[in-house]
């Protein structure tokens, strides 16, 4: 997962985004505090706009490249770091202006290194702030809540299931305890790390193997996984429910049921999931449904931010659910 | 009780239903006469096999339990209802308050016979009760309407009704294959179909999804009036004076 740095992720796009906004936001509260009117504010907005943003975008790009570096200093190392290249990127942005635009003799310039060291310390502070309320312990106690929770309606289904088969088919009654064995275990673990795609995906194969012994032949499955990549890691948890969910909502109502396709693929940088399977207009009972694509997506942003996504849409009585996530490797 | 008691089980998982036979074998004066895999096939093979009991599955495809029960009332024999659940809040805190027994899966012997003691020791008027009962726990809408018809159960799917219309004492439901009777009454059809059903007129209500379009025809006096038109049937339905505002609506 994340480092074990302090540090804001500054090759994280949120983080990138936060603090283009909040430094943004700062130089506007300066505008405002200048103007008197409301008609000096587009001038005086336009005025600091032209001193802040080449600052602003000089110092992420630099402290973007110099990450790498940064993540191996210690919190306070890597804080005066960062302010050190502040000062001097504004330092040297603020003496360029001098030189080609007023012409004035040069001089050290004060006041822009003073606003654009506070500026660095707030934006510091409040990613410190967050990310104590986002801190381990927080957000270890928020993913156990949000941890996916399987329908009752499939474990007493199931056992019933299995029970039916102990007489007439032993064997196949073994195997099915033994994938709900393991499907519990899993559910019950306290650990919330990623996990590689390769256990999700033997994870749902097990889960699928016991629902077609409930829907037999109405349950078909389409696996595009072959060009999956198979170490990217992944929040547990995250394919398997909505299978739960294609099951019961797509399979189930329909008395001849039908195909669950599943594609992953690896896109660039990022992990494509594309579930889809059909749906009964009719049926708009899907109040689960929506509780379990709320819970994923929690869950993906406690783990990413806003790297991951999760869209569903439903066409001619197909629905499909698109996840994105960045490829992340161990 | 000499007669061996004849069950239906419908339930659309084979193993559930399996699970049911295996446990009823073991019982000496139960005989299953019947398997469905959902409610609509379950009221059919009612009609022909006309059984004590119904075990029915609450979630199942096209026809739900709980529809199948009152369907389940047309029959010649009213049949006893016992209702299977693997997990349904929902029902199960309705059965709790009513006199209707259900059995949570994983089904044990133990309870099943208990279950069918519980209903063979009914009187035919206790079932009464517990029908008004299973209609208090419909939740939706049914999928289908049951039609008697010489002893038999027709059950028309709600979304072929083209439209229902009151006469004296019945209904004429109306497909596009033919017309049915049905002992209802036209303001309960009107709130349980809401959605689908639109009241064109004082005793028509006609299904919004098969009106192609509207017409002014004369009547016998010459006077002009709005007809709503019909996929499929060359019949118009009147629409009344006070209804014309709902034509403009769609």
């Amino acid at each position: 997962m994340r480092k074990n740095s302090r540090l804001p992720n500054l090759k994280n796009l949120g983080v990138l985004l936060r603090i283009l906004v909040i430094v943004n936001l700062l130089g506007l509260l300066a505008a405002m505090l200048r103007s008197a009117e409301i008609s000096d504010l587009p001038p005086l907005i336009a005025e600091l706009s032209m001193q802040i943003q080449p600052i602003l975008l000089t110092s992420i790009l630099t402290l973007y490249l110099l990450y790498p570096l940064l993540i191996k200093l210690n919190y306070w190392q890597g804080i005066t770091v960062i302010i050190l290249v502040v000062i001097s990127i504004t330092t040297l942005i603020a003496m360029l202006f001098t030189i080609y635009l007023t012409f004035d003799t040069v001089s050290i310039p004060y006041r822009s290194i003073v606003l654009s060291s506070v500026t660095t310390a707030i934006v510091i502070y409040y990613f410190n702030l967050q990310q104590r309320a986002y801190s381990p312990a927080i957000a270890e106690a928020r993913l156990q809540a949000l941890q996916a929770r399987i329908r009752p309606h499939f474990l007493f289904n199931s056992i019933n299931a299995v029970l039916s088969l102990i007489r007439s088919q032993p064997k196949t009654a073994e195997t099915a305890l033994e994938d709900m064995a393991d499907l519990f275990r899993v559910l019950m673990a306290e650990n919330r790390d990623l996990v590689p795609l390769a256990n999700e995906i033997a994870l749902c194969k097990q889960y699928l193997s016991i629902e077609s012994l409930r829907m037999e032949e109405r349950l078909v499955l389409n696996w595009q996984i072959d060009k999956a990549p198979m170490d990217a890691l992944i929040p547990p948890l995250i394919l398997q429910p909505l299978l739960e969910n294609a099951v019961y909502h797509g399979i189930e109502p329909i008395p001849e049921g039908g195909e669950i396709s599943i594609i992953i693929e690896q896109k660039q940088n990022e992990l494509m999931i594309k579930i889809s399977n059909p749906c009964n207009t009719k049926n708009n009972d899907h109040d689960g449904n929506k509780m379990a694509l709320k819970n994923i997506k929690e869950r993906l942003a406690l783990h990413f931010d806003l790297e991951a996504s999760i869209k569903h849409r439903t066409i001619n009585n197909q629905y499909t659910i698109t996840m994105r996530l960045p490829y992340e490797k161990r | 009780m000499s007669e061996k008691l004849k069950i239906l089980i419908a339930d659309d998982e084979t193993l559930a239903r399996n699970r049911l036979k295996d446990l009823l074998s073991d019982l000496s004066d139960v005989v299953v006469v019947a398997e469905a895999k959902n409610g609509k096939q379950a009221i059919d093979l009612a009609v022909i096999e006309q059984p004590d009991l119904l075990l029915l599955d609450i979630r199942m495809p096209l026809m739900d339990g709980l529809e199948a029960a009152e369907h389940a009332q047309k029959l010649e024999q009213k049949p006893y209802i016992i209702f299977t659940t693997a997990y349904d809040t929902y029902a199960i805190k309705a059965f709790d308050v009513s006199a209707i027994d259900y059995l949570l899966k994983p089904i044990r012997i133990e309870r099943l016979i208990a279950a069918i003691d519980k209903v063979r020791a009914l009187k035919p008027m206790a079932s009464a009760a517990q029908m008004e009962a299973i209609k208090s726990l419909q939740q939706n809408a049914r999928s289908h309407l049951s039609i008697h018809e010489r002893g038999r159960i027709i059950l028309v799917p709600v979304e072929e009704v083209l439209y229902c219309r009151a006469e004296l004492k019945y209904i004429t439901v109306r497909t596009v294959e033919r017309e049915y009777l049905l002992e209802e009454s036209l303001t309960n059809l009107e709130a349980e179909f809401d959605t689908l059903f639109i009241r064109l007129h004082r005793n028509c209500l006609v299904a919004k999804q098969h009106i192609s379009g509207y017409e002014k025809r004369p009547d016998e006096k010459g006077d002009l009036h709005w007809h709503a038109l019909l996929k499929g049937v060359p019949d118009t339905i009147a629409v009344s004076r006070r209804q014309q505002h709902l034509i403009r609506k769609t």
